[in-house]
């Protein structure tokens, strides 16, 4: 009856090749899900197009035209949703559904799959930053340019994802799967409300410089900071840097794979 | 292995010969899943060693992993992954993996290849979760009761595949509560119970080779000192074993002046036979004996 077939011939495949995999996985399933493809894209643009038009009736004191003034706030909106909600939602249910500890018996270690994670994140962002960044050129958009602002640009995204990320993974290693995506969600919509993401801190007024200290003030400023004026104030960075730190010491003390 | 006060796995001594099925036999909670998963190296014993190809499973994770397969109890994908995409990532993992068509071909899982994990039925996704343990071409594979919750038909291509793993010299191991399961498939059996080893043998030895028996099953519980007045009544040559208070099992030749002692000694007794039963030792009787407990999933 032997057929040869399943002979052994066991061994892991390059680490590289396993988290590219790893990484478009876990993007394609955030991407498929109705509720991630909405938090990603569908709520970020409807906040553009939204903000853009209710400048006509409200004033909220911009010194540059709307487009120009929301395109950054709603992409550092989009770098929250995916860095923190979806990040959150997804590790939790991952954690219940037995997919970490499924995993954990796979040639991919625990340093892989958290570098999938990551590079998944980058993945979706990318996808975020292709179709806002159409809708925003679209309506007008007129973004300060050079190579400076690109990187300036890239750099509050990979600060911003970090900082996010490192908190979204405390809050699923915490809370259940369902406590998760409701705090997740919930923490989210009170950021993009009063986080001063969308809005410049300095539409809140007196609250503006403590909400700079938020990782959703920090972001949002530090991409302002970018694609408006080509600068970068330091403040911001540090801020999300700080986060990221406190993040990732929670994380690390509190998380279970399983 | 304790988890707080209980004990789920004591002193368990068990040794797996490579290319071979080994079969771990016990009801639930007996520690079965535990065992395997310390051996997978998901737990870390409190006391005594675990080595699996020579490595330890907890300390040299990394070099074994990739040399075992694992099939966990339920679940282990994500809900929304398609069948085939998530035995195509697993199998992406691995350096030299199986062909995937020919496995989902083999475990009947083309039907489901493009349906969502969680729409799939329950014997589907036992079947997806021994393609993932197999699909990387391991050494040694670690079944957690395979056929739980499939149809027949299914049970017997699962059977099949195991079989054909261990001609192409892949060593299994399985948890079950299925008897015939066990005696099909196991070169040895382990009998485990309540974390201890309570049997362990080829199925051939653990039924002694077919001895007759009788297994009597009363209306209501027989009197104090029923089974010691039995075997008095039979003499040496049968062995009388309480399995609960209203049954018994006699091991031994079952003829006439047996049969007819045993019917004589419930009329001196007061009690009436619900069931009288002949039939050859099998591992259920075995397993009757040795834990006075019906080996039933429930």
């Amino acid at each position: 009856m032997s057929t040869g077939v399943f002979a052994p011939k066991p061994g892991a495949a390059p680490l590289a090749r396993q988290v590219l995999a790893q990484a478009a996985m876990e993007a394609k399933l955030m991407l498929r899900n109705g509720e991630q493809l909405l938090l990603a894209v569908v709520i970020p643009v409807i906040v553009l197009v939204g903000a853009v038009k209710a400048d006509k009736h409200v004033d909220f004191n911009l010194d540059q035209s709307p487009i120009d003034a929301f395109t950054p706030g709603v992409l550092a909106l989009a770098v929250m949703s995916t860095s923190f909600t979806s990040l959150a939602i997804a590790t939790g249910f991952e954690r219940r559904y037995g997919v970490i500890k499924r995993l954990g018996a796979s040639p991919l270690p625990r340093f892989g799959l958290l570098a999938g994670k990551i590079g998944a994140l980058f993945l979706v962002e990318l996808f975020q930053v292709v179709v806002l960044g159409a809708v925003a050129f679209a309506m007008g958009w007129d973004p300060h340019g050079g190579v400076r602002t690109v990187l300036l640009g890239l750099e509050a995204l990979l600060l911003g994802t970090a900082a996010f990320a490192s908190l979204g993974l405390f809050v699923a290693g915490v809370l259940r799967a369902e406590a998760t995506l409701a705090a997740a969600n919930l923490i989210y919509l009170l950021l993009m409300a009063g986080g001063a993401v969308v809005l410049p801190a300095s539409a809140y007024g007196g609250a503006g410089d403590a909400l700079r200290l938020l990782p959703s003030g920090a972001l949002g400023e530090a991409m302002r900071s970018a694609l408006i004026h080509g600068d970068c104030s330091g403040r911001d960075q540090l801020v999300l840097l700080a986060w990221t730190v406190v993040g990732v010491a929670l994380t690390a003390r509190t998380f279970k794979w399983e | 292995m304790r988890y707080g006060e209980k004990t789920a796995v004591d002193h368990l001594d068990l040794t797996v010969e490579r290319q071979t099925i080994t079969a771990v036999l016990g009801p639930n909670g007996a520690g079965k899943t535990t065992t395997l998963e310390t051996c997978e190296g998901y737990r870390r014993p409190q006391q005594g060693t675990v080595r699996v190809l020579g490595l330890d499973p907890v300390a040299q994770r990394r070099a074994l992993l990739p040399r075992i397969g694992v099939m966990l109890q339920g679940s282990g994908a994500w809900s929304g992954v398609h069948a085939m995409e998530m035995l195509e990532h697993i199998a992406r993992l691995h350096a030299h993996p199986l062909d995937t068509g020919m496995l989902a071909d083999r475990l009947g899982l083309h039907e489901c290849g493009r349906t969502p994990y969680r729409r799939l039925s329950g014997g589907q996704q036992q079947r997806l979760g021994l393609a993932m343990a197999v699909v990387g071409r391991p050494e040694v594979v670690f079944v957690d009761e395979p056929t739980a919750g499939m149809d027949p038909l299914a049970r017997r291509t699962t059977w099949e595949l195991l079989e054909e793993l261990r001609a192409d010299g892949v060593t299994v191991v399985l948890t079950t509560h299925y008897m015939d399961e066990a005696e099909r498939l196991a070169d040895r059996i382990h009998i485990i119970d309540h974390g201890r080893m309570i049997a362990s043998g080829t199925p051939v030895e653990l039924t002694r080779g077919g001895t007759s028996t009788i297994r009597l099953v009363v209306t209501r519980p027989f009197p104090d000192g029923a089974p010691a007045s039995l075997q008095a009544a039979l003499g040496e040559h049968v062995e009388v074993t309480p399995i609960s208070e209203i049954s018994l099992l006699i091991t031994g030749p079952a003829d006439h002046t047996t049969l007819a002692t045993v019917s004589r000694w419930c009329e001196e007794q007061g009690v009436l036979p619900e069931s009288l039963s002949l039939g050859q030792r099998n591992l259920e009787d075995a397993f009757l004996e040795l834990t006075g407990r019906e080996l039933k999933p429930q």
